[in-house]
C-alpha cells in the first residue's frame, strides 16, 4: 500500500470511530434522559378499544380534533376522581368550545372496569369525557403507544390497587403530542394550555 | 315580651347560628382527632378516601391501625405518592405511627383511609358514622363529613 492509501485508511478509521462515538453518545443520552418522554414524536398511536357506550373505537375516530388522554381506573380514590373533576370544571368554563375537544379516560384496569362500570363512573363528570376499556391485550397496546405505565399492587387482605401514569397527554388534531399537564398544575395553567391546544387547530 | 328581651333573644339566636361551627374534635387516650371528612364518590365507585388530623399529646408513640365504616366492606390505611408522573399507592402495613407530640395529617395526595368495597356512594353533605382503632388508645367513634368530589380539605363552619 502506498503512502496516500495509508493516509486514506487512517482517515477512514478515524471517521468510523467518530461516527461510532457519536452513536454511542446519542444512545447514552437518549437512555439517560430522565424525563418521561423518550421522544415526543413517539407518543400516541393506533389502538382498538371499546368506549363506555359499548362501541368499538380506534384512534382514527378521534382524529380531527385536539385530544386529551388520561389513564386511570375506577378503584382509584384520589388522583383519578380529582383529575376528572378538574377537567369537568375546565370543560364547563370552556362551554361550547369544549365540544371541539376529545377527552379520553382510558382504564388501566380492564378486569374490573368494563364499559358499563366506566359509564356509571363517568356519569358523575362532564359528558364529553369518553371512557375506554377493552381486552387486556388492547389496553397493553394503547399504554405502550403512550409510554404509560401501570402495575398491580396486591393488598394484604386480597384484591389489588394500581400504580399508574397520571399525566394528561395533550394531542393535536393530527394525533401528535403537543404538551402535557396533570391534576397538580394550577387551574390557570391548565386553562391556558387548553386554550392554546384549542387555538392551534 | 319586652323589646329588650326580644332583641336579647334575637341576638342569642344569631350568636348560636351565625358563628362558625365548632371543628369536630374527638379525644381518645392521649390522641386528638380533628375534622374527619371523606370525599364524595363518583357513580358506582367501590372505593373512597377518608381524611383527618391526628395529634399525639402523650409521651408514648401510638399507631393508627384500622377502623370500620358500615358503608364500606374494608377499611385500610394507605399512602399515595406522585413520583415521576406515576401515582403510587401503598398500604401502610402495621399501622400509621403517631409519635409523641406529632401531628399526622391524612389528606388528599398523602396518607388516607381507603374505604373499600363500598355498599353505597358517599354523597356530598352526608355524615358517616364510623370507628377508628389505635394500638394503644383503643377505639373511638367519629363522624366524617362528606365534602364535594373535588374537595381538597374539610370545609369550615357552614
Amino acid at each position: 500500500m502506498n503512502r496516500t492509501g495509508l493516509v486514506l485508511v487512517r482517515i477512514g478509521v478515524a471517521l468510523a470511530a467518530l461516527v461510532l462515538a457519536a452513536a454511542i453518545a446519542f444512545a447514552w443520552l437518549s437512555l439517560r434522559r430522565d424525563s418521561d418522554w423518550p421522544a415526543i414524536a413517539d407518543i400516541g398511536g393506533p389502538f382498538a378499544l371499546i368506549d363506555h357506550r359499548g362501541q368499538p373505537v380506534t384512534e382514527r375516530d378521534y382524529l380531527g380534533k385536539p385530544m386529551l388522554v388520561f389513564f386511570g381506573f375506577t378503584h382509584c380514590p384520589d388522583v383519578c376522581p380529582t383529575t376528572l373533576f378538574e377537567l369537568t370544571n375546565r370543560l364547563k368554563e370552556l362551554g361550547p368550545d369544549a365540544d371541539r375537544l376529545n377527552i379520553l379516560f382510558i382504564t388501566v384496569d380492564p378486569e374490573r372496569d368494563t364499559p358499563q362500570e366506566l359509564a356509571l363512573y363517568l356519569s358523575s363528570f362532564d359528558r364529553r369525557i369518553t371512557g375506554l376499556s377493552g381486552p387486556p391485550e388492547a389496553i397493553t397496546v394503547v399504554m405502550a403507544a403512550y409510554r404509560a405505565i401501570a402495575r398491580k399492587v396486591p393488598l394484604t387482605d386480597g384484591g389489588y390497587t394500581m400504580d399508574h401514569t397520571a399525566t394528561i397527554y395533550m394531542m393535536d388534531a393530527s394525533g401528535r403530542l403537543v404538551g402535557t399537564t396533570n391534576h397538580q398544575e394550577p387551574d390557570a395553567t391548565i386553562r391556558a394550555k387548553l386554550k392554546r391546544l384549542l387555538g392551534g387547530t | 315580651m319586652s323589646q329588650l328581651r326580644k332583641s336579647l333573644l334575637a341576638m342569642s339566636i344569631l350568636a348560636a347560628t351565625a358563628g362558625p361551627a365548632p371543628a369536630q374534635t374527638y379525644n381518645v387516650g392521649s390522641l386528638t382527632i380533628e375534622q374527619p371528612w371523606a370525599r364524595a364518590t363518583p357513580g358506582g365507585a367501590k372505593v373512597g378516601g377518608g381524611y383527618m388530623t391526628i395529634t399525639n399529646n402523650g409521651t408514648q408513640p401510638d399507631r393508627f391501625v384500622g377502623g370500620t365504616l358500615p358503608q364500606a366492606g374494608r377499611f385500610e390505611i394507605h399512602e399515595m405518592k406522585m413520583e415521576g408522573g406515576m401515582m403510587q399507592m401503598r398500604e401502610v402495613r402495621g399501622g400509621l405511627e403517631i409519635r409523641p407530640g406529632q401531628k399526622v395529617e391524612l389528606k388528599p395526595g398523602g396518607y388516607h383511609v381507603m374505604f373499600m368495597d363500598l355498599r353505597a356512594p358517599f354523597k356530598q353533605g352526608e355524615k358517616l358514622k364510623g370507628q377508628l382503632r389505635f394500638e394503644k388508645a383503643g377505639t373511638v367513634d367519629v363522624e366524617y363529613r362528606v365534602e364535594s368530589l373535588g374537595a381538597g380539605g374539610p370545609m369550615h363552619g357552614h
